[in-house]
């Protein structure tokens, strides 16, 4: 008779605790099953302490990834309220012990049930005017659920109270991952290339709590940043949703936006014999046909939508057969990664869609549109013992065209382009060359000669520009000797 | 809705004025409780025509430029502006190129089908929301005999801009306090949001005096008296010598909340679940 309260939702908890007392005359205990699987609705993350974090209280991101764990305490000497502030020292960026600082801070027990609030709230101030990189919530260093996250908050030099609205605070039934801050040094001039003039600084956070405000609405989700994209794809290829966001007004008529994990959203796909999506977003293309992939955050439908036109499978493209110790690879499933790419590195006035299209067997990378675009290398590549690049092209329409430029960005490792002309300018050098004769419907290889300017600098080798198509598939993209 | 400006100033003198009405022992108080006036708006399709009476365009037809107010929408009677569907009024603001506007919404009224000295009027409504937005539940008096705005008066009953979700204002216009010189009152609700759920919003108005309320928070009550220290004298209490008549609409953009930008959502639909009137 007892068990069955387990299944009460939250409105009967007054009736099932009158039970409890009831049930407490009598002599006989509780059996286990009588305890309802709820978790404390505690509010308080940092007032003047920590409110039941763990022992560690701050937890740091991985200071291998440049996180300085050093940067954070508490300070007595400042306080909104009471008597106790958290103190930020962010790091310049040439400290030795990590350019950022980083963390959490994590429930002690197994987790609070935030479902009540619909926003996490805290007040703040800096040392100077500044812009804290991003905070928010849901980040445990386990499964990371739920993480929501507000970026580029500007802070100033007096106490301020900011707020990061919950999306569906219904799903936070359990969560460990309270609070979560990065910051990094603030870019006096604004130069995002240039961290000559980044500076160290301080700032100071307290009050740290959830909050039902009642004021927080006009909840405005997005996926695929907020875009109705079309794609064509391959029946086997996995698809990841992306570009997740949303838009919430509050009380001070200001708009914020906040970043979100898949697992806030609700998706859905026109037709489950061309493609399926699970709840973490993960779309698998099943079928040829085409197909709209939607969502929704609590019922609010989302900006944005992927439309998929799947032909059959993408035949696999040749595998490679070099041995790796000739070979320095950019992006194959036969080699280790020289380098980790960036595959959208969105330049201004582009219009190419890239999507990484994974299949169980191999990755792909897919253009559609495409104007002009690049794989940017996160370091450079030494290629001075090399002698070519290797790269497999698949097409589904006649007469497509492709341009690459491979990149040397010199000794500075900064991509300089003369933005009147495109050609490289400073110390970069770079080798053009135009893939035609592309067969339909198959791969066509190329080996691209690293000759012309390259043949003189190819130890810095940064990225490889794209032009042209506009509709391309690239696989096998690697620097060799023969 | 002419022009106006709420100065912190004014606010600051209300707030002395209100601590004066608290103590006044001797205030008249009415019972409205006789249904004159009612539209739940339970038919769909355009407005009762025997009920409601539009203006269209932008005010040149009552010699206004853009309202008087450099509003930018043009106000129309087409179903993608005003209709009633599901039980409710929906005005709904537009972004297009219309008859030389950049916007479109709708206005209504009851001038000529139903006017009234005195009464309770209220409607329960839901806002839009947006810098740029700028909503009203207001009522002006019958100039059938010729007379002209202020002297007609106007009261307020509600109107919000929809840069500022959670707080409206009531305010009444007259002789020598009309336009940015009107006697208005804010209020802020608590907790609460006048775009994601359905307020009341009313006056008593009687002999002598005019109460403005918030679901069942009265916040201002305005009498003779007030309009004399507000004028120093010079004004004219205008609201006991005529019928007057109701009016909802939505504004966009104009003097008081400034035009949109870009982060206002269109289109955008303002809900009216019922407009009452009790003598």
């Amino acid at each position: 008779m007892i068990r069955k309260f387990k299944s009460y939702n939250k409105t009967c908890i007054p009736a099932v605790l009158f039970m409890f007392l009831a049930i407490s005359s009598c002599e006989r205990d509780l059996s286990d099953e009588a305890v309802l699987a709820t978790f404390p609705t505690t509010a308080d993350v940092y007032t003047d302490n920590p409110v039941g974090l763990t022992q560690e209280f701050f937890e740091s991101f991985d200071p291998a990834a440049g996180a300085n764990p050093e940067g954070f305490g508490t300070d007595d000497n400042e306080a909104f309220l009471g008597t106790s502030s958290i103190r930020i020292d962010v790091p310049s960026p040439s400290n030795p012990n990590g350019n950022f600082v980083g963390g959490i801070f994590r429930d002690a027990g197994e987790g609070r049930d935030l479902s009540g609030y619909d926003a996490l709230t805290f007040w703040a101030k800096a040392s100077t005017t500044a812009t804290i990189g991003d905070i928010g919530f849901g980040t445990d260093f386990g499964t990371n659920e739920f993480e929501v996250a507000r970026l580029n908050i500007p802070l100033g030099t007096d106490w301020q109270k900011y707020i990061v609205p919950i999306p569906d605070a219904s799903k936070l039934i359990q969560e460990r991952g309270l609070f979560r801050f990065s910051a990094g040094a603030f870019d006096v001039n604004n130069t995002p290339f240039d961290p000559n003039d980044d500076i160290g600084y301080t700032f100071w956070m307290d009050e740290i709590r959830f909050e039902n405000l009642g004021t927080i609405a006009q909840p405005r989700p997005s996926v695929f940043g907020g875009i109705d994209l079309q794609q064509n794809s391959f029946v086997g290829s996995n698809i990841s949703v992306g570009g997740l966001s949303q838009v919430f007004n509050l009380a001070s008529g200001q708009d914020v936006t906040v970043f979100l994990t898949q697992a806030y959203f609700d998706f859905a796909s026109s037709d489950t014999s061309v493609a399926i999506i699970d709840n973490d977003g993960e779309i698998s293309v099943i079928g040829a046909g085409t197909t709209l992939i939607t969502a929704s955050v609590n019922g609010v439908a989302a900006d944005g939508s992927l439309q998929i036109t799947a032909t059959g499978a993408l035949p696999i493209a040749p595998v490679p057969d070099l041995p790796a110790e000739n070979v320095k690879s950019i992006f194959s499933d036969t080699y280790p990664d020289e380098t980790i790419i960036n595959i959208n590195p969105g330049f201004g006035g582009s219009t190419t869609q890239t999507t990484l299209l994974t299949f169980d067997e191999e990755s792909v990378i897919s253009y559609s549109n495409n104007n002009f675009t690049g794989i940017i290398f996160d370091n450079t590549v030494d290629a001075s013992a090399l002698s070519f690049m290797h790269i497999d092209v698949y097409v589904q329409e006649t007469d497509v065209e492709i341009g690459i430029q491979i990149r040397d960005i010199g000794a500075n490792q900064e991509i300089e382009t003369n933005q009147f002309t495109g050609f490289p300018e400073g110390d970069d050098k770079d080798f053009r060359i135009d893939l035609t004769a592309l067969n339909v419907n198959e791969w066509t290889s190329f080996e691209i000669p690293l000759s012309g300017d390259l043949a003189s600098q190819k130890d810095n080798l940064g990225a490889v520009i794209i032009t042209g198509g506009p509709n391309f598939i690239l696989d096998n993209i690697y620097f060799y000797q023969e | 809705m002419k022009i106006r400006k709420i100065t912190e100033c004014l606010v600051f003198l209300w707030l002395l004025v209100i601590v004066s009405c608290n103590s006044d022992e001797t205030q008249t108080v009415a019972n409205f409780d006789v249904l004159v006036f009612e539209d739940n708006f339970d038919v769909d399709g355009a407005p009762d025509p025997t009920k409601w009476t539009f203006d269209i365009g932008t005010g040149e037809d009552q010699n206004l430029v853009r309202w008087g107010n450099d509003e930018l929408q043009y106000y129309t009677n087409r179903t993608e502006n005003v209709k009633v569907e599901n039980g409710f009024l929906l005005i709904t603001a537009i972004e297009e190129n219309f008859q030389g506007s950049t916007y479109t919404s709708a206005r209504l009224k009851t001038q000529g089908l139903f006017q009234q000295k005195y009464g309770r009027f209220e409607a329960r409504m839901r806002l839009p929301f947006g810098q740029g937005m700028w909503p009203a539940f207001w009522m002006l008096g019958d100039d059938s005999d010729g007379e002209e705005w202020p002297q007609i008066g106007e009261i307020d009953i509600m109107e919000n801009t929809g840069d500022n979700p959670i707080e409206i204002f009531g305010s009444i216009h007259g002789p020598e306090f009309s336009g940015g010189e009107s006697i208005s009152k804010k209020i802020e609700l608590q907790n609460s949001r006048v775009d994601n759920e359905f307020h009341v919003y009313g006056i008593e108005w009687g002999e002598d005096y005019i109460n403005f309320y918030v679901d069942d928070e009265l916040y201002n009550q305005l009498t003779p008296d007030d309009v004399i220290d507000e004028t120093d004298g010079l004004g004219e209490w205008v609201f006991n010598d005529r019928d007057f008549y109701m009016l909802i609409n939505l504004a966009v953009g104009g003097n008081l909340p400034g035009p949109p930008d870009a982060n206002t959502v269109f289109p955008q639909t303002m809900l009216v679940d019922y407009v009452r009137v009790y003598q």
